[in-house]
């Protein structure tokens, strides 16, 4: 620790671009906490708003950094780094956590201070990160958290005598509720003591670890806190044998409820309102190819991706209330037995379920598999979940036809038709499931551990920051990847131009496109016309609807009943079949495409994704069309 | 692979499977890879530390284990890796 002092001014790392060098040159400080210490919570404390998310270059492992502002009107750049049980590199998290530590990370500078966060009602197992922190070298504050707990549950530790113990400021506070924040505000402000002399287990001997951190707990007078009674009382009703799930199977159908009943009438609005504003966008603009792109392309584009927000809003208010309060471990050690069948584990079944609102935040929710190999199996099965962007294909399809009888009395032929489409996405999705997790990204079953949080109340402010993080997340897609898209198509359909206007569909690029896949998907029983469709449903696979109807010439307003009319004229049923198939399938998504390359860290898992889905999607639909035939 | 006390054969091969809700025993080893049992470890199960059954999901796979102030829940397979030496008078709740 002597040589700490001038480690400050060290120079060994080149202070380099960080996120938030725009609005402050200091180096950062490191929050650092074992999982379930409430270092979110305090991080959200800390900076409030003033957060931004990303991902470190080249990993999977989301970097959340933000503003902390001082009483001064000084700001300093605070980084969440990743819940760590210790600093030894083995997963990519811990890994992450070690190199920004040690200023090894190219793309953030080494930390200036740390802020060490535990659960002061599980001290002496938390303390034990404190050793290889504190041997790092660089000034840290030890913050135990959760002190109204403590208090309520009859523990106490002597601050005072931990801080002389551990030669390092020790700060007891309750980041939910605030109190003590005052005494981090001080460390980052420079007003605490610098380290002192200690002495350090030896950090690779976790016995040996767990022995230190239990002296220093006992020098510094800590008692554990009584059990928690509620965690206790409420465990016995959620995990009974009998109770337990039935609740689960209530949270479930609360979750779907709400995605499908109470989400619709929300994104009818917002289908509204782009359909109103691109009216106004019309008569507010001379008619001319720009309009065209304005409206019937970029607008009409983003605003097919922007309908899904309100689902994902609800949805992640879902997922962070089960998280927060604690019931998520729960769910997950519940459904931990089915899953495992398909080779996955409990964390994998919300995000599923999520998927069949929409892939994209079902697969930023695999945030909570902490097990990489199980959150990779996830995020490569959730697009086969029949989404809601299918149904309206479904739809179409099965209208135009499968006439309506009932069967056995109580389902009809169409009912029937779509209960078996989202059985075939289901069962794709776990043959997948158990192909990946018995050859490229098999791992043992003994490596699931689920640590069992206390039940706590959630707070608004950390639901509501996570709402605004993972919108923002999500909004950015739209913003992007989806913008670029929709304009390429839009320029596709448009171009070349005939006469300075732009051609029939069929005379397009995008028609010409259709028809040079058409050899492709001849075997399937698709002509260029639905070749056209398919291309387009990269943005979104309800566009295929539009597609269609400006391909026949109809008024996009009136054509439910003409399309399927239209279609029956293009489409044999062994090629409606088939094109079903093709879309319970095939990753005809570019949204979720993106987001998979996000949270994968590359090109390579994406690319694979959207091959195999559309081999199999392929093969299915000629199977399909060859079963009618 | 981690084992200590020699003398867990004295009672035979209990393991953490063993134990029913409420019973408590003591870990004598964990037969596992070297990183699955450091982070076993590290989530306090230790030769020596004194583990608790409690709830489990229905069908009692995976079982949540009481542990240095930790609730965490293991798999069947994971809990028939860890040798105990069961105490003599289990406790029931």
């Amino acid at each position: 620790m002597s040589d700490c002092a001038s480690c400050h001014d060290c120079g060994a790392t080149p202070v380099l671009e960080t996120p938030l060098s725009g609005a402050t040159a200091t180096r950062p400080v490191a929050l650092v906490g074992p999982p379930n210490s409430g270092k979110t919570t305090l991080f959200n404390r800390l900076t409030g708003m003033r957060q931004k998310v990303a991902n470190f270059p080249g990993v999977t492992v989301e970097q959340h950094t933000g503003i902390a502002e001082l009483s001064d009107g000084r700001a300093v750049p605070i980084i969440d780094l990743p819940g760590i049980y210790s600093l030894s590199p083995r997963s990519e998290d811990e890994q992450v956590a070690h190199d920004v530590l040690k200023g090894l990370r190219p793309d953030t500078p080494k930390p200036e201070a740390i802020l060490l966060v535990l659960d002061s009602t599980n001290l002496s197992r938390h303390l034990m990160l404190a050793a290889p922190i504190l041997a790092l070298g660089t000034p840290t504050l030890i913050i135990l958290n959760m002190a109204d707990d403590l208090r309520n549950r009859g523990g106490r530790v002597d601050v005072d005598a931990l801080a002389a113990k551990l030669g390092a400021p020790v700060a007891l506070v309750s980041a939910r509720q605030g109190d003590g924040i005052e005494q981090v505000f001080d460390f980052l402000a420079g007003a605490m003591p610098k380290p002192l002399a200690r002495e350090l287990p030896v950090l690779q001997d976790v016995p040996k670890c767990r022995e230190w951190a239990g002296r220093v707990g006992s020098h510094a007078r800590y008692r554990a806190p009584a059990p928690p009674k509620w965690t206790h009382r409420l465990d016995r009703i959620f995990l009974h044998p009998v109770a337990g799930p039935l609740v689960f199977l209530a949270v479930v159908v609360a979750v779907f409820q709400t995605i499908f009943t109470a989400a619709v009438p929300l994104m009818d609005g917002v289908r509204r309102l782009f359909e109103i504003t691109g009216h106004w966008l019309t008569a507010a603009l001379p008619d001319s190819l720009f309009r065209s792109l304005l409206v019937d392309g970029v607008w009409t584009g983003v605003g097919s991706v922007v309908v899904f927000l309100p689902q994902v809003l609800l949805l992640f208010l879902f997922i962070g209330i089960l998280e927060d309060s604690g019931y998520l471990a729960r769910a997950a050690l519940i459904a931990d037995r089915t899953m495992a069948k398909a080779g996955l584990q409990g964390k994998s079944f919300i995000p599923l379920l999520s998927a069949y609102a929409c892939a994209v935040p079902a697969i930023l929710a695999t945030r909570t598999i902490e097990n990489k190999r199980d959150r990779f199996a996830t995020i490569l099965i959730a697009p086969f979940m029949t989404c809601s962007a299918r149904l309206p294909v479904y739809t179409l399809v099965i209208a135009a036809f499968i006439p309506e009888r009932q069967m056995l009395g109580v389902l009809s032929t169409r009912a029937a038709a779509l209960l078996g489409l989202y059985a075939l996405g289901f069962v794709a999705a776990v043959a997948t499931a158990k192909a990946l997790k018995s050859s490229i990204l098999k791992s043992g079953r003994t490596q699931f551990v689920l640590e069992m949080p206390s039940y706590r109340w959630p707070t608004w402010q950390s639901l509501g920051l996570r709402l605004l993080d993972r919108s923002m997340i999500f909004l950015r897609r739209a913003g992007t990847v989806i913008l670029l898209v929709t304009v390429v198509l839009w320029i596709l359909a448009h171009l070349p131009l005939q006469g300075g206007h732009a051609p029939a569909i069929a005379d397009s690029l995008a028609g010409r496109g259709g028809r040079l896949i058409e050899p492709l998907i001849k075997p399937l029983g698709f002509n260029w016309k639905i070749g056209i469709g398919l291309i387009t449903s990269l943005a979104a696979r309800e566009t295929i609807i539009g597609t269609l109807g400006a391909i026949y010439g109809m008024d996009p307003a009136s054509h439910g009943v003409a399309l399927q009319k239209a279609i029956q004229h293009d489409l044999t049923p062994g090629g409606a079949l088939a094109l079903l198939v093709f879309f319970a399938f095939a990753m005809q998504c570019i949204s979720t495409i993106a987001v998979v390359r996000r949270e994968t860290g590359g090109w390579k898992w994406p690319a694979f994704q959207f091959a195999y889905m559309g081999a199999l999607a392929w093969v299915g639909a000629f199977l399909a069309k060859s079963l009618v035939a | 692979m981690l084992q200590l006390n020699g003398n867990s054969n004295l009672i035979g091969d209990a393991t953490l499977m063993d134990l029913r809700r409420g019973e408590a025993a003591v870990l004598e080893g964990i037969d596992l890879p070297g990183d699955e049992a450091r982070r076993l470890m590290e989530l306090g199960f230790l030769p020596g530390a004194r583990i608790t059954a409690g709830l489990s999901a229905p069908g009692g796979d995976p079982r949540v284990f009481r542990v240095d102030g930790s609730e965490i829940a293991l798999r069947r397979e994971t809990a028939r890796r860890m040798t105990v030496r069961l105490e003599k008078a289990p406790r029931t709740r």
